[in-house]
């Protein structure tokens, strides 16, 4: 397949990482970001074959994982109700809340439904004037510039039962707060390529330089991950420390301006709670006052909802890359996809679900 | 910027006792096996191995039977390349080829909601008949029930099958040996692909059709050309789905050479639009076997002289005996682990 081959192709994959071995003296600590990385990773079986001194930790870059529980059960709250008709993206319908999920809603009557766009709930509304039709808006920047856009499409459609939940959350802000972390252990980080196709890299020259850290933007490929690596690993043997692009086939300094002209228009930036981290400063996006007629938390009145959380996985050491999902005592024992004690087992992006999936050694299954 | 504070970090969701049937109970992956294990095998059957076969085997009076039931309650009713028409009289007679029987006769039971037009029923009910043909099957019996506006989503139908088992034929999941050829009668995900793409919400199109066919005649040839001692169709849950079960019943490991797989581009492009992975997309006329590797060349042939197994290929090992596992070895020479669907599959988010 053109545009998919040509980055798998194990020649290439060959090459890079025997250049790879070549520039590596030292062992270094890398994290992806992105959990759609992380997959890569193990589903080509990529993580195996690096030089023995690469450590890869895997980051917060999960939508899933990071969306508080108190949005999920608003979610769940909002979706229960017999005149919403409630839209999300398919992964985030098997993340439990506090007492159930958006699945067990749907099997008990909610009308829940997987939308792979936003803008097709606001046709849904249209569709269903006397439904209220509300979409789930989670994910980093990459999912921001759609969300924006059904919102724009809502407003000059003039569709009065749409809205939106929104948990945005930005990456920028979740690399500072791991390098502020005193735990942190990261060496340089590898950056999400669809959120520097959106947004550039011009955010990330400050944070390599303030830091001294290496930030180098990856695409999702075999070769792509191999090239990321390389770039990072030979400015952390040179002692440099820079933002750097490796995935310019997609990704600009500026990155797309007319996404982040929509996302600017609709959303602006807030402090956000990431689930069990708390709340980063100015690290998520809400919707403008001039929204506020679409915000779902307005609406069904669930703004104030807070859910406690309770402490039984060790989701955050994994997050910030110090231990591996195979370091958890419930790892496939307790904790499992089907039955997921943590977010990151959840979410098809989760760095446990992709131990789960491809590295689980000798456990049987079913 | 205030430190964050990670020693806190913990991610809730707490153990639950699953108490409702959710989609994913029906999907053919691990919710589907739980359920079966947890209600359905303690109430109305016997855990035994075999018991997780497509077809149960009976042996009376000298004769030995093979039985099996499946309801369709596919959306959209007609899809590229097929129809529920089709699909009902196909799933049960592949069924019960999947156990190495002939198949003799089918029943099908209709659940129609009010409202159905006679168009449409015509037309499911002349694929069916053409479906049996093809199969060489009659349809014996029937049965019609019609439900009131929402009760039913269109049309449900429920087929059962019947089958004569042929002398010195044992095919089972539990069968599969050290040594194996694992063989694949042909391209991977094409219909749960297609009818996706026939599905409103996702709006994409594109040229491919279901594979929906009935296996029985490629069955039969491939009996008379060697020793087979597993066959599955890869339905709901895809080949991962269904190698795992047979790992699990036989006890043994297998390994998949990711480069072996057959994939049309269309099943490829839409998997790697949506995030799925082929390898858990449905197939409603493809088979997997474990054959005797001295076999192996002379099953290939006899399968690739029959319509539906033109491209049949070897796209793998059974390894040794041992802990099940299935694994892959991916293109690039890593190695992954293959585990059944976990519940619905669903598109990623970004």
């Amino acid at each position: 397949m053109k545009y998919i081959d040509e980055y798998r192709d194990p020649n290439r994959v060959r090459a890079l990482l025997a250049a790879l071995q070549r520039a590596t003296t030292r062992p270094w600590v890398l994290m992806e970001i992105c959990g759609g990385q992380t997959h890569a990773f193990l589903s080509h079986g990529l993580d195996e074959l690096l030089p023995g001194g690469i450590e890869l930790v895997h980051g917060p870059g999960c939508p899933v994982c990071v969306t508080p529980l108190e949005q999920i059960d608003k979610a769940l709250r909002i979706a229960s109700r017999p005149d919403v008709l409630f839209t999300s993206y398919g992964d985030m319908l098997r993340v439990p809340g506090s007492t159930t999920d958006l699945f067990t809603v749907r099997a008990r009557g909610g009308d829940v439904r997987v939308l792979y766009s936003p803008l097709e709930a606001v046709l849904l509304a249209q569709a269903h004037p006397d439904k209220q039709v509300v979409f789930f808006a989670i994910g980093f920047e990459t999912t921001a510039p759609a969300n924006a856009m059904a919102v724009l499409q809502a407003r000059e459609r003039a569709v009065p039962n749409f809205s939106m939940l929104v948990s945005h959350v930005c990456v920028p802000p979740a690399i500072r707060a791991i390098l502020d972390s005193p735990e942190n252990r990261v060496d340089a980080f590898l950056a999400a390529g669809h959120v520097c196709a959106v947004m550039g890299y011009h955010e990330y020259v400050p944070i390599a330089r303030d830091y001294r850290v290496p930030i180098v933007v990856t695409g999702f490929e075999p070769t792509d991950l191999l090239l990321g690596i390389l770039a990072a690993v030979r400015q952390l043997e040179a002692g440099e420390a820079r933002a750097e692009n490796a995935y310019e086939r997609a990704v600009t300094l500026e990155g797309n301006r007319s996404a982040q002209s929509a996302m600017s228009s609709v959303f602006r930036t807030v402090d956000r709670k990431w689930r069990g981290i708390g709340t980063i400063p100015m690290s998520g996006l809400g919707l403008r006052p001039e929204f506020a007629d679409f915000d779902a938390e307005l609406r069904f009145e669930v703004g104030d909802l807070t859910t406690q959380e309770s402490s039984l996985c060790i989701a955050g050491a994994i997050l910030q890359g110090i231990k591996k999902p195979i370091q958890c005592a419930a790892f496939a024992t307790q904790c499992t996809p089907q039955n997921p004690l943590g977010a990151p087992m959840v979410s098809s992006e989760g760095a446990c679900a992709a131990y789960y999936r491809y590295h689980r050694q000798a456990v049987p299954s079913g | 910027m205030a430190e964050a504070d990670f020693s806190g970090y913990t991610c809730p969701a707490p153990l639950r006792p699953q108490d409702t049937i959710v989609l994913g109970h029906g999907s053919g992956g691990t919710l589907s096996h739980d359920l079966l294990r947890r209600l359905f095998l303690p109430g109305l059957g016997q855990a035994a191995p075999r018991s997780l076969d497509d077809s149960a085997r009976i042996e009376m009076d000298g004769w030995r039977l093979a039985l099996t039931t499946d309801s369709h309650v596919v959306s959209p009713l007609f899809f590229p390349g097929g129809d529920v028409g089709r699909l009902a009289v196909c799933g049960t007679v592949n069924d019960l080829a999947m156990v190495g029987a002939t198949p003799v006769a089918l029943t099908c039971g209709f659940v129609i909601e009010e409202g159905l037009s006679f168009e449409v029923l015509q037309r499911v009910v002349d694929s069916m008949r053409a479906a049996a043909e093809e199969a060489g099957v009659f349809i014996a019996a029937g049965d019609t029930k019609v439900v009131q506006r929402g009760a039913a989503d269109r049309l449900f139908i429920n087929t059962a099958g019947v089958g004569r088992v042929p002398e010195g034929i044992d095919i089972s999941g539990a069968n599969a040996r050290a040594g194996d050829a694992v063989i694949v009668s042909g391209s991977l995900g094409d219909h749960g692909i297609a009818v996706l793409s026939a599905r409103e919400g996702l709006d994409f199109e594109m040229d491919l059709d279901s594979d929906v066919a009935p296996l029985n005649h490629l069955v039969a040839a491939m009996l008379a050309a060697g020793e087979v001692h597993v066959l599955r169709d890869p339905t709901r849950g895809g080949a991962a789905t269904a190698l795992v079960e047979i790992a699990n019943q036989s006890g043994v490991v297998i390994e998949l050479q990711q480069d072996s797989l057959p994939l049309k581009a269309q099943v490829r492009a839409a998997c790697e639009l949506l995030g799925f992975d082929p390898l858990y997309v449905a197939n409603e006329g493809k088979l997997v076997a474990m054959v005797r590797t001295e076999h192996a060349e002379r099953v290939l042939q006899a399968m690739r002289a029959t319509r539906y197994g033109a491209d049949a290929r070897i796209i793998g090992r059974v390894v040794r005996s041992g802990i099940p596992q299935v694994r892959m070895r991916t293109a690039i020479g890593g190695t992954r682990l293959i585990d059944m669907l976990p519940g619905e599959l669903l598109p990623r988010i970004c």
